[in-house]
């Protein structure tokens, strides 16, 4: 069944500037939407996927310009359309979803009152038809409070219902296109599952066509009849949602769900005594409690998952090993020696055997040394290594992470890409030759192809030096595939701890099941039968 | 609403905490003074019986906390005291001075606020257009020219050809329109130098603003320009731009000083220049006083209205 | 007329020696120096050239100037001539030496200045930022108090307490300046001290003179190199007007500020000697300003 063609690019290129030279951003790209479809499109950072979306409503972001292709929405070449044209366009016919709810909300104007602007402006229906279509639309979208809600201020309203906000916004006038750009990226899992079946639920109502961007595969699979893969500017594929999830024909795009098909093997249980432990650890900042009675164990050689959302106190715990917060009840055992509960009181010995990776290695690597010093300096410290040696061993480190010393050791982070920068933070936590690294969200900032690969460099080093980490994520794909342990965090409080085997194996605690069961699947089923199986015994309160 | 209340509340007894401190910096200057100020006051060859009786009179003997105390309520009540170098009460040498200071201020700033806002809005608005890059050198320029080049140029310009006096001859009696007309040169001298900051401040404002997401939302929702800017740049651009006002119009405390030197004008700048001269320290601390008053409530006022402004603080969760 | 149209002429003429220079740094260097000077406006490049000649004029001063900076060597306001190209200022000195010699004393003194309040508010600036607790508060407490005095009142104020000395009024002006400087360094150091890798190198226990040192002034300078540029200006512009009110460098010592108060009246009578130091300050705080606003504008990587 195949309808008519709702939007038609042909050869788009697309031009970004930095500093004073031009450079392609999008270099040739063919799309065709026809009405009441939902097309995927998705890509790594970098690959234009935004760029095209925004293109589609005929909009080029500041410091960027459309100079090729053709871009016809119903019989309207865009690219030709004045201004005005393209206003009585946008917001009527085609509207738009953004990334952050929050920003994109005007926090000086109520929700309902920004709701009717689009309709009042474009004379689709008058205010108070709009008004009463806004609650009507909040309702359908599932928000609480459905006759309040549009009543309240951007900054008084949660991150998911604004994104529900936003959904009903952009169907104010009952677009044919809704471009969803991000829609539930900045989004905890769980409410990334309300938000996802809201969009999908309405888009479907009003048969509307729709372009869904993402960078997870995951996601799209719920929501799109087709996907379109892009790679720096280029289309790598283009299927049907399930053709391409049963036989992607690109090595790319095999690639991006590689880490899912990643898995160390499984490791004898943990025996003997802890390397590390947190023993009843409640910390706070100022009177808040943000950790309440914390208590697990980290074993030699093995990987210990703590997972939860944000807010789940799990990062805290990483502080509190770290000597950084000193907690106000309880104590961190090292090798069953009580640690001081502050940084200053450590000595430099046991400073040294409890390294850290962290999530943004932009913002972990001083901007400003060299490699050489960056990798260098904890050995110096520590070990007293000098001169040759030292250099002999930070060679070393950079041939462990699969650098290439020559090329690398004089050069300034900046100059790396995001993995390989990863790879620097792992080399520097190495460097102190540790018994325990912690890993604060180390993969999220990363590309999918990206992770597999710092996930199989900290897998050998594990084996090879017989570390101990604590993996700090929210990612349960992750999860699954590195952990030996896991701890599942929720509100400061330790929810349910255990094997991986243990864990990943009915019978659960609730929340355990609610964060299991919301990591979105590569099936494009998984959505319809997730919340058809909530339906039936329990329901779920909002975000 | 009463959240609001409660915040402008603490913000301005923070305000008057503030004035108190700065009375005290100001106050402490005579502790630091070297010397003996009824000394200094009757020459060295005062007797010291003389010297004592003035010391009495002045309360020099009194402890330092106490004549702090008599010195702010004094200034509270108007009364600052006399002046070392004349002996004459400071509040007579304030008196007019104090009307014609802020009429010139009040002057300037009714010409450079609107002129500066419309300039710096637009210069925005045409980012990077021809008009924007000579409005910007232009303001440039004309925040690194010292107050007096202004003013002299203005005065071979202006003076020379007798269109306006180079000196400001005005009294209590002086009416309105003469007022605007004798001290047309000094307040567009103070015009140019906060114009020239105003702008570019403004500008950085608005461009901040024009990049945030909600804008780019509302083109992307086919709003019209002026309905973007009306409706959704400027609700959010009230709290920056009254800072900015309120950051300039303090500047053009420290703009007088220089102007009323160059134009002779009959002011607290003026006063304040000849009492550093003579080292008159009582007159500069209640000039001092006032100028930092003015400042601080400057301050005030638009930290209030910006608080009024702003959403996210009048309605909380 | 004729003098206006000779000062454009002089500034069309640096312009264009500047747009000289700038093409052949392009054509010649390689390498970073290359890429800068390819992203050099024009503006920022006749900026450099302009503090170029001063700081040459400054340096060798006695050199170049006809006269001595002090000496009476004729008449009472002499016109322009052969003799005196600038004429002869209120008690017969050579202007042109007078205006030359300006260019050490009034540089000299603000460059110290801003040195001085430089050095001393970004160290507790940064020291506050890092440290933090009751030692940031009490810091920063005590500077909010003072900034709530007007800079030029608050220097007037100091200046009635130690008298009006050279040295007096370089302590002062760093004192109310490095106020300024404090709050900016606190504020750039405090964007720095939440980095991770501030963090990681306190976690490997690097002490305070370490995170400073190597940490926080590496990534900290572009803004501080900017905000000295700025701070010039200040002190500068403000040492010039304490001077023109007769409360800062004092003659006979040549001084720009001091200079124009001292011949203004021939301003009435249409001459614009008494201009010329003025237009000296003037036009190297358009120079240094063009400098600070290139260099803000890289820093910030935005093109507007």
């Amino acid at each position: 069944m195949t309808r008519d063609v709702l939007l038609k690019i042909e050869g788009l290129r697309i031009e970004g500037r930095s500093g004073d030279t031009w450079t392609e951003i999008v270099k040739g790209i063919d799309l065709t939407l026809h009405k009441g479809e939902v097309l995927g499109l998705i890509g790594e950072s970098g690959a234009g996927k935004s760029t095209v979306g925004l293109a589609a409503m005929g909009f080029a972001r500041d410091g960027c310009r459309i100079t090729g292709g053709t871009i016809d929405f119903d019989g309207l070449d865009l690219r030709r359309s004045s201004e005005g044209a393209l206003r009585d366009l946008r917001g009527a016919r085609i509207a738009y979803v953004a990334q952050s709810a929050a920003a994109s909300f005007n926090p000086a104007h109520k929700l309902i009152d920004q709701y009717c602007e689009a309709p009042v402006t474009h004379g689709v229906m008058p205010r108070e038809e709009a008004e009463k279509d806004a609650i009507d639309l909040y309702r359908r979208m599932q928000l609480p409070d459905p006759d309040g809600i549009g009543f309240r201020y951007p900054h008084q309203v949660s991150g998911g219902q604004l994104q529900r906000a936003m959904t009903a916004m952009a169907m104010s006038c009952r677009p044919d296109l809704i471009i969803f750009d991000e829609p539930t990226t900045a989004l905890d899992v769980t409410t990334q599952i309300e938000v996802l079946a809201a969009i999908r639920d309405i888009v479907r109502q009003f048969d509307t066509a729709a372009i869904y961007i993402t960078h997870d595969l995951a996601v799209v699979a719920q929501a799109a009849d087709r996907i379109k893969v892009l790679l720096r500017g280029e289309e790598v594929e283009e299927a049907e949602t399930r053709a391409m999830l049963d036989a992607p024909r690109e090595a790319y795009t095999k690639s991006l769900w590689a880490v899912r098909t990643f898995a160390r093997p499984e490791q004898p249980a943990a025996t003997g005594k802890p390397i590390l432990s947190v023993s009843n650890v409640t910390a706070a900042y100022g009177t808040v409690n943000v950790l309440e009675d914390v208590s697990f164990d980290i074993h030699a050689g093995r990987t210990v998952a703590v997972v939860g959302e944000s807010g789940s106190g799990k990062s805290t715990a990483a502080r509190v090993i770290t000597g950084l917060l000193p907690p106000k009840k309880g104590q961190v055992l090292f090798q069953g020696e009580s640690l001081p509960p502050a940084l200053k009181g450590r000595t430099r010995d046991q400073l040294r055997q409890v390294q850290m990776i962290y999530q943004m290695a932009d913002t972990a690597l001083n901007p400003k040394l060299r490699l050489r010093e960056l990798i260098g300096r904890p050995a110096q410290m520590y070990l007293g290594l000098r001169g040759k040696a030292l250099e002999t061993r930070v060679r070393d480190l950079l041939d462990l992470i699969e650098l290439d010393p020559d090329t690398y050791i004089d050069r300034l982070p900046g100059e790396l890409s995001g993995g390989q920068k990863q790879r620097i933070g792992i080399a520097r936590a190495l460097a102190a030759e540790p018994k325990l690294i912690i890993c604060d969200e180390v993969t999220s900032a990363l590309d999918q192809i990206v992770q597999e690969g710092i996930l199989k460099l900290l897998t050998r080093l594990q084996t090879e030096f017989g570390l101990a980490y604590m993996f700090i994520t929210h990612d349960l794909a992750t999860v699954r595939a590195i952990a030996d342990d896991v701890v599942v965090m929720q509100q400061g409080r330790v929810i349910e701890k255990g094997t991986k085997i243990e864990m990943f194996a009915p019978p659960h605690e609730p929340y355990t099941e609610l964060l299991l069961s919301s990591v979105p699947e590569m099936d494009p089923d998984w959505l319809t039968r997730l919340l058809a199986r909530r339906a039936a015994p329990i329901t779920h309160g909002a975000d | 609403m009463s959240n609001v209340i409660r915040m402008i509340l603490v913000r301005i007894s923070l305000g008057i905490g503030l004035l108190f401190i700065v009375s005290l910096v100001i106050f402490s200057a005579t502790e630091l003074l070297p010397g003996d100020l009824a000394t200094q006051l009757l020459g060295q060859s005062a007797t010291p019986e003389t010297v004592a009786a003035l010391r009495a009179q002045l309360g020099l003997n009194d402890p330092a906390p106490l004549r702090y105390w008599n010195w702010l309520t004094g200034a509270l009540t108007g009364d600052f005291g006399i002046a070392l170098s004349n002996g004459r009460p400071i509040s007579d040498l304030i008196g007019t001075r104090l009307g014609n200071t802020v009429f010139l201020a009040l002057y300037a700033a009714a010409l450079s606020v609107p002129i500066s806002l419309v300039l710096g809005i637009l210069a925005a608005l045409w980012r990077n257009s021809f008009f924007d890059r000579i409005a910007n050198a232009g303001a440039l320029t004309a925040i690194s020219f010292p107050e007096f080049f202004v003013a002299y140029i203005l005065v071979l310009w202006l003076a020379q050809t007798g269109i306006f006096p180079s000196m400001v001859r005005i009294n209590p009696t002086t009416d309105f329109g003469d007022r605007l007309y004798m001290t047309f040169l000094p307040a567009l001298t103070l015009t140019l130098v906060v114009t020239a900051h105003m702008m570019r401040m403004t500008r950085a404002a608005i461009i901040n603003l024009m990049a945030s997401p909600y804008i780019e939302m509302a083109r992307l929702k086919g709003l019209s320009p002026l309905r973007i800017v009306l409706r959704h740049a400027l609700p959010n651009a009230l709290a920056p731009i009254i800072n900015v006002i309120a950051l300039n119009l303090a500047y053009l405390i420290t703009g007088v000083v220089v102007v009323e030197v160059v134009f002779v004008y009959p002011g607290l700048g003026q006063l304040m220049v000849d009492a550093v001269s003579n080292r008159d320290i009582a007159v500069v601390q209640a000039v001092a006083l006032i100028f930092a008053a003015a400042y601080v409530a400057l301050n005030l006022i638009a930290d209030v209205l910006s608080t009024i402004t702003n959403p996210r603080l009048m309605h909380r969760r | 007329m004729e003098f206006a149209a000779s000062v454009i002429f002089g500034l069309t003429a640096l312009f264009a020696i500047a747009w000289v220079l700038r093409a052949s740094a392009r054509s010649s260097l390689s390498g970073n120096a290359r890429s800068l000077a390819n992203d050099i406006p024009l503006t920022a490049a006749f900026g450099l050239l302009v503090i170029a000649i001063y700081a040459i004029v400054a340096i060798s001063a006695p050199a170049i100037a006809p006269f001595p900076e002090r000496e009476i060597v004729g008449g009472q306001f002499q016109a322009w001539s052969g003799a005196h190209p600038l004429g002869t200022d209120r008690i017969g000195r050579d202007m042109l030496s007078r205006l030359i010699y300006g260019a050490r004393n009034t540089v000299g003194i603000a460059f110290a200045t801003t040195t001085l309040a430089f050095v001393v508010g970004a160290i507790l600036g940064i020291w506050a930022a890092l440290t933090g607790g009751w030692l940031d508060q009490v810091l920063s407490r005590f500077v909010d108090a003072l900034m709530a005095i007007p800079a030029l009142i608050f220097s007037l104020l100091l200046l009635t307490i130690f008298g009006t000395s050279v040295l007096s009024l370089i302590l002062v002006i760093a004192a109310v300046d490095a106020t300024r400087v404090f709050r900016l360094a606190r504020a750039v150091a405090q964007g720095v001290v939440v980095m991770d890798y501030i963090e990681a190198a306190k976690l490997r226990g690097e002490g305070a003179w370490f995170l400073i040192r190597r940490e926080i002034l590496p990534n900290s300078m572009a803004p501080l190199v900017a905000e000295f540029g700025l701070r010039f200006c200040f002190v500068f512009l403000a040492i010039s007007s304490l001077s023109f009110l007769g409360l800062g460098i004092k003659p006979p010592t040549a001084d720009w500020g001091s200079m124009v108060r001292d011949n203004a009246t021939l301003i009435t009578f249409g001459d614009v000697t008494p201009l010329l130091p003025a237009g000296c300050i003037a036009l190297l705080t358009v120079a240094v300003n063009f400098v600070v606003d290139w260099q803000l504008h890289r820093a910030s990587g935005l093109k507007g």
